[in-house]
């Protein structure tokens, strides 16, 4: 396939990276899941450039860079609302988006949200490491040589199949809106049983706050203390991204993509998958409540989500 | 007979099955045994198994399966488990180490706090077999049996910033491998020149749960020598079957 150069990075942002939907299959070998924060947002992106909706795009953190265009293409950008610009001129995002070589794209202000996604025509180019163009930092492997964007690197595309065809944009109700206070469902264990009914009573009827220690890792939480009935040490086993764990200070982490695939800490709950897109778009001092439904419920609402998906894409096909 | 184990949904698209509460080499071989069994027979809608020392997570795709059938499945292979056990191979791979100077630079303070010399201490280290019990963290992180107690140590109170990728390290009683460069607490006694984690491998870690581990004592001559032709890519590690 042949491969395009799209863009040069005239200022990297705060955290740019590459990615894609992540590993699958790996945790075994305790390679973590990575991919993007938000998957909905990225498959949106993608889905408004006739990508498909695996292929890579950049996901963009609170502050977006500077981009050059280095040849014509056509983008989208999703997820938070970072005031996205084209040569000054603000753009629309949630649609498919014409740029022309020597354009500069740029960020400014956080509306909304926290992490925004890019998508290019033909998806971004990186060497696949491990079945994933995703970057995981911590390993050093992945996306842009392992790590997140610096000035002067060039970004490629790979050619698509059909040439900038796209005029697409999603419709409005289904574009997320993000707020500040946000409830997730959880489905409560698998140690669940390491809490006091109390410490349970407490996790599910308060309110958390997102610290700065906030990262594709996790989010380390503030807020009331929840009780553990002994220690708050298990046998170390598998983590799931979305795994809420509650280490001795009593204070729950929220586990995300690249996490550790092995832990010692007892985990009360796990975030169900659809609101593990949401969470991606949480940010320092933005609220999270927890609210838990059985497993059967969250698998309807699971399959719920893909019909979502699938109804989008329809939808925007169409137009 | 031992007690049945425990089925536990985990979120959305999990599930896990959990034999036992303690770290012991006959629950972890049924942990392997029943994950090479689900990743051998593929039952329907299954993606994905994390063996870890006494629970295995399944993940699924509840569009294809329903939980309440997968733990049916599931629980028709435990009932074959204990021939699935005794069927189960192991691999011993030897981890040649050297041990002390600028490779283990804590060899010393382990042997003045067990008051023994360092000979003593890599004696104590490498005579024993480990049994691989689980891969995790990043980066293919083995987690190993525990060191004989003459030789457990406590950690250092200030991790280092930097340790290099295969530094062998003691932490209480565990001992492991550091499978990247990472920063970390552990007393390093040792390291080996071998690659524990490669992501240019399609499956990225050198160890498997179940494997032993002998780590073998070699000089600094034999280090740089194993060092050089791991980078070529001409060094095959010894790994014997059983």
């Amino acid at each position: 396939m042949s491969r395009v150069k799209v863009f040069r990075i005239i200022k990297p942002g705060l955290f740019t990276t590459v990615q894609d939907l992540g590993r699958c299959g790996l945790q075994r070998y305790g390679v973590p899941v990575s991919g993007a924060m938000d998957a909905f947002s990225m498959i949106a992106a993608n889905l408004l450039v006739l990508n498909q909706s695996g292929y890579a795009c950049l996901e963009i953190t609170l502050l977006g860079p500077e981009l050059e265009v280095l040849n014509n293409t056509q983008i989208a950008i999703t997820g938070a609302d970072l005031s996205p610009t084209l040569n000054g001129q603000s753009l629309t995002m949630w649609r498919t988006l014409n740029v022309s070589k020597g354009g500069i794209i740029s960020f400014g202000e956080t509306r909304a949200g926290c992490r925004a996604y890019l998508a290019v025509a033909g998806g971004i180019n990186v060497p696949v490491v491990l079945g994933s163009r995703s970057t995981f930092v911590r390993g050093v492997f992945g996306g842009y040589e392992g790590r997140p964007l610096k000035t002067w690197d060039v970004i490629e595309a790979s050619e698509p199949p059909s040439h900038f065809k796209a005029k697409l944009s999603m419709p409005e109700d289904l574009i997320p809106h993000y707020e500040n206070k946000l409830t997730v469902n959880v489905v409560l264990g698998p140690q669940a049983d390491v809490f006091t009914d109390k410490g349970i009573e407490t996790f599910l009827s308060s309110t958390y706050t997102v610290t700065t220690e906030a990262d594709r890792m996790g989010y380390r939480l503030e807020g009331p203390v929840i009780e553990h009935k002994v220690s708050p040490s298990i046998i170390s086993d598998a983590i799931p991204p979305g795994a809420v764990q509650v280490p001795g200070d009593g204070l729950p982490i929220i586990m995300m993509v690249d996490a550790q695939t092995t832990g010692g800490y007892a985990k009360i709950a796990v975030v169900t998958t659809p609101d593990l897109s949401r969470l991606g778009q949480v940010k320092p001092n933005d609220t999270v409540c927890f609210s838990g439904i059985s497993m059967g419920q969250a698998r309807l609402r699971l399959l719920e989500y893909r019909k979502i998906l699938r109804l989008m894409e329809t939808r925007v096909l169409q137009g | 007979m031992c007690e049945p184990a425990k089925y536990l949904p985990v979120g959305d698209k999990a599930l896990l099955v959990e034999f036992g509460n303690a770290i012991e080499i006959t629950i972890n071989r049924k942990v392997l045994a029943l994950c090479n069994a689900v990743l051998r027979s593929k039952p329907l809608g299954v993606e994905e198994c994390i063996p870890t020392y006494r629970s295995l997570l399944i993940y699924y795709d509840p569009w294809k399966v329903k939980y309440e059938q997968l733990v049916f499945q599931i629980k028709g292979i435990e009932q074959r488990l204990d021939e699935l056990v005794s069927q189960m191979k192991r691999r011993t791979v030897t981890v040649p180490t050297v041990y002390g100077g600028v490779y283990g630079p804590d060899l010393s303070y382990v042997a003045e706090y067990h008051y023994l010399t360092e000979e003593e201490v890599i004696r104590i280290h490498s005579e024993k077999e480990y049994v691989v019990y689980m891969i995790g963290f990043i980066a293919g992180f083995p987690y190993l049996e525990q060191v004989a107690d003459e030789i457990s140590t406590p950690r250092l109170e200030t991790p280092r910033l930097k340790v290099p990728a295969g530094s062998v390290g003691i932490a209480e009683k565990q001992t492991g491998i550091y499978s990247m460069e990472s920063p970390g607490g552990w007393r390093l006694i040792g390291r080996t020149p071998l690659k524990i984690f490669d992501p240019s491998w399609p499956q990225p870690a050198l160890l498997r749960p179940g494997d032993k581990v002998r780590f073998k004592p070699i000089s600094g001559e034999e280090f740089e020598a194993i060092k050089n032709a791991v980078l070529r890519n001409t060094y095959s590690p010894v790994i014997k079957e059983e």
